[in-house]
């Protein structure tokens, strides 16, 4: 049987193996993979100023981008597609807050600036490389 | 209880009954939400309930495990706790700052970023925080004359847990390596180094609780974490799949993250086992309880349904649905939940000499609450799948399959209802506890007598 020495040392060496390959895979990714996939070179002002304002307003909190946050409104990760710009405009400094079928945003007060780099944010997102996300409905006509 | 410094755990249990009520009133107000009663929204809107909730969620688990390390270590290492005023003082600037988060998140002041909600500013004081923690921790197994296997773990665990922390408040311009290095904190503490800790803890009840001998636990010990590393770390992948990097992460996320369920079954068959083979004397029943069912929920909602979703081409049509959030309720409820509840079941009595092992409320805490929160799984499953088919198959707008899928949010708040009940009980008994006093002091092990080693 196994003892507990055997043990600890599968442990210590499978933890020490696996890292080392996560380590190697992250670098590759990073160096390779992340200008491959997201127009990396085309993250201009505006969109970092996009991206300050998603963080700092939690924007996560009701929406998902990329899949990820909660799931209360809709993925805005082709929503530059789907909708375009003017249309996302009108959505934040709405009177009230905007109100799609009664589920309720927040009333925002950005500035035509702000309204720009979120945008640009939401634009740059769109164009990512996201291996096939979201998934084409099958029936959609 | 053998040292006095021990008690100051239960400053730490305490915060973590509080945090973990609030936690579920603002489940509520999300729940109502979804079924389309938001008239709190100018008050709490749904991105501060769900920051709050998410938060809360991680603070009380937080100050359950830190309460788990003040109590078991000084046991373990076979002195008194390196500071007692230390402790406190890293208590109360812990319960700070997890109240100025909450309060900031109702005015508006996120970082945003899921999980990790909290502001760049209280980042700094929580990781000063949890250094302060740490140092008192490590100072007493130095101070010890004993070093075991398990508060190893749990030490380890716990650093790790730390230095995993450090990722997450780094500024990234690229969304995507925010996001991957995102995962660095949330995946790796769930399915990696969280995991050290609840194996630390599970290993130091079964120790306790059935008698079996230690090095028989700890070997055991070993190989579980062992399994939790060898999958957990490339299982990071699945979340991956499509955020903007390679197509290799979709072969190695879906092969690892497959291989994760692994650690957990390990769990409960060992819990199991442990339980078969030792003497079943042990009073506390309740404890007993507690410990087999973190082993087995946590093998049913993390393991078996992260299994469900995690291979990338069922992930690909679940990703930022419901069916996630399904998954995390009882994920987190069976692993870390529980298991938090299992230590305080457990040292409760021993802290404060009061012997609430077995009484009729607890039994009723337990069941409600198990059986609470798998209704509520189910009620997200239903909601999660109907969502999945209406909105990524048909093609149906966002808006108008989340009104198809409402009444899911009914049975969601009614299966939430009997879950509260059974909390409420469960806090109701740890109130009965009273406070923890000087009279409970033993000699040690209390139930030496039914140990078989
Ligand atoms: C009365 C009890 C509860 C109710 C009604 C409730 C309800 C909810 C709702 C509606 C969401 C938001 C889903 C969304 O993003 O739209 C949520 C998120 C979440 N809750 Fe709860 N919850 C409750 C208790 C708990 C407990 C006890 C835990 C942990 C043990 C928990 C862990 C979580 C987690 C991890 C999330 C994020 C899930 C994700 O985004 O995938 N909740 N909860
Ligand atoms: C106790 C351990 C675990 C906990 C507490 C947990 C909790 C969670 C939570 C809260 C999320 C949502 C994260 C987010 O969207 O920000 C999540 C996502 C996920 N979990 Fe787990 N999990 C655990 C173990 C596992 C295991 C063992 C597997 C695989 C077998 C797994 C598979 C997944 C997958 C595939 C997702 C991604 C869902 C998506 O966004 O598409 N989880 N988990
Ligand atoms: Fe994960």
């Amino acid at each position: 049987m196994l003892s507990k020495k055997q043990a600890k040392l599968f442990f210590l060496g499978g933890t020490f193996f696996f890292l080392i390959i996560f380590f190697g895979l992250t670098i590759d990714t990073l160096v390779n993979g992340v200008p491959q996939y997201t127009n990396d070179d085309k993250i201009t002002e505006d969109v970092i100023l996009g991206r300050h304002l998603w963080d700092s307003n939690n924007c996560m909190g009701c929406h998902t981008i990329m899949g990820e946050g909660a799931y209360y409104a809709p993925e805005l990760t082709k929503v530059y597609e789907r909708r375009g710009p003017d249309y996302i405009k009108a959505t934040f400094n709405f009177p009230g807050g905007w109100r799609p079928h009664n589920r309720r945003m927040v009333e925002y007060n950005f500035t035509d600036q702000e309204k720009e780099g979120l945008v640009a944010f939401l634009q740059w997102i769109g164009e990512t490389d996201l291996n096939g996300f979201p998934p084409k409905p099958k029936y959609k006509n | 209880m053998k040292f006095k410094s021990q008690k100051v755990a239960y400053y730490f249990f305490a915060l973590s009954m509080l945090l973990f009520t609030l936690q579920i009133v603002y489940g509520f107000i999300m729940g109502f939400a979804h079924m389309g009663f938001d008239g709190l929204h100018d008050l709490v809107p749904f991105n501060a309930a769900t920051a709050t909730h998410k938060n809360l969620l991680v603070v009380w688990l937080l100050s359950g495990f830190m309460g788990a390390a003040y109590y078991i270590i000084p046991d373990e290492s076979d002195t008194e706790l390196f500071s007692v005023p230390l402790a406190l003082v890293q208590f109360y600037s812990f319960a700070i700052v997890g109240v100025v988060a909450v309060i900031g998140f109702h005015i508006g002041w996120f970082e945003g970023r899921k999980f990790l909600e909290i502001p760049r500013p209280l980042d700094y004081l929580v990781a000063i925080n949890v250094i302060v923690f740490l140092i008192n921790i490590v100072l007493t197994i130095f101070k010890g004359k004993k070093h075991s296997t398990t508060s190893w773990v749990l030490t380890a665990g716990l650093i790790f847990v730390a230095l995993l922390y450090l990722p997450g408040m780094v500024w990234f311009d690229n969304h995507t390596v925010d996001s991957f290095f995102r995962w660095w904190v949330v995946h790796l503490w769930v399915e990696g180094v969280w995991e050290l800790v609840m194996g630390g803890i599970l290993a130091y009840l079964l120790i306790k609780l059935t008698g079996v001998d230690r090095e028989v636990i700890e070997k055991w010990l070993y190989v579980i974490i062992g399994l939790t590393f060898l999958s957990g770390i490339l299982g990071t992948g699945h979340h991956y799949y499509f955020i903007g990097v390679p197509k290799y992460w979709l072969i190695i996320g879906g092969i690892f993250s497959a291989l994760e369920p692994l650690a957990f079954l390990a769990m409960t068959l060992f819990a199991i086992k442990m339980y078969n083979k030792g003497n079943k004397k042990h009073p506390n029943k309740l404890a007993l309880y507690w410990t087999l069912s973190t082993a087995i929920v946590a093998f049913l909602g993390a393991g078996l349904l992260g299994l469900a979703h995690t291979l990338p081409g069922v992930n690909l049509y679940t990703h930022g649905t419901l069916v996630t959030a399904m998954h995390g309720h009882l994920a987190f409820w069976g692993a870390y939940a529980s298991i938090v509840l299992a230590i305080i079941s457990y040292a409760m009595p021993l802290m404060t000499g009061r012997k609430i092992f077995d009484n009729n409320i607890g039994h009723l805490a337990f069941w409600l609450s198990n059986i609470g929160m798998i209704a509520m799984t189910a009620a997200f499953a239903a909601a999660g799948i109907a969502q999945v088919y209406l909105e990524r198959i048909t093609g149906l707008d966002f808006m108008v399959s989340q009104i198809e899928i409402q009444p899911h949010f009914f049975v969601l708040i009614l299966a939430a209802t009997l879950f509260s009940t059974g909390v409420a009980l469960y806090i109701v008994n740890f109130i009965k506890f009273g406070l923890p006093n000087d009279e409970a002091l033993t000699d040690g092990e209390e139930f030496k007598a039914l140990q078989t080693n």
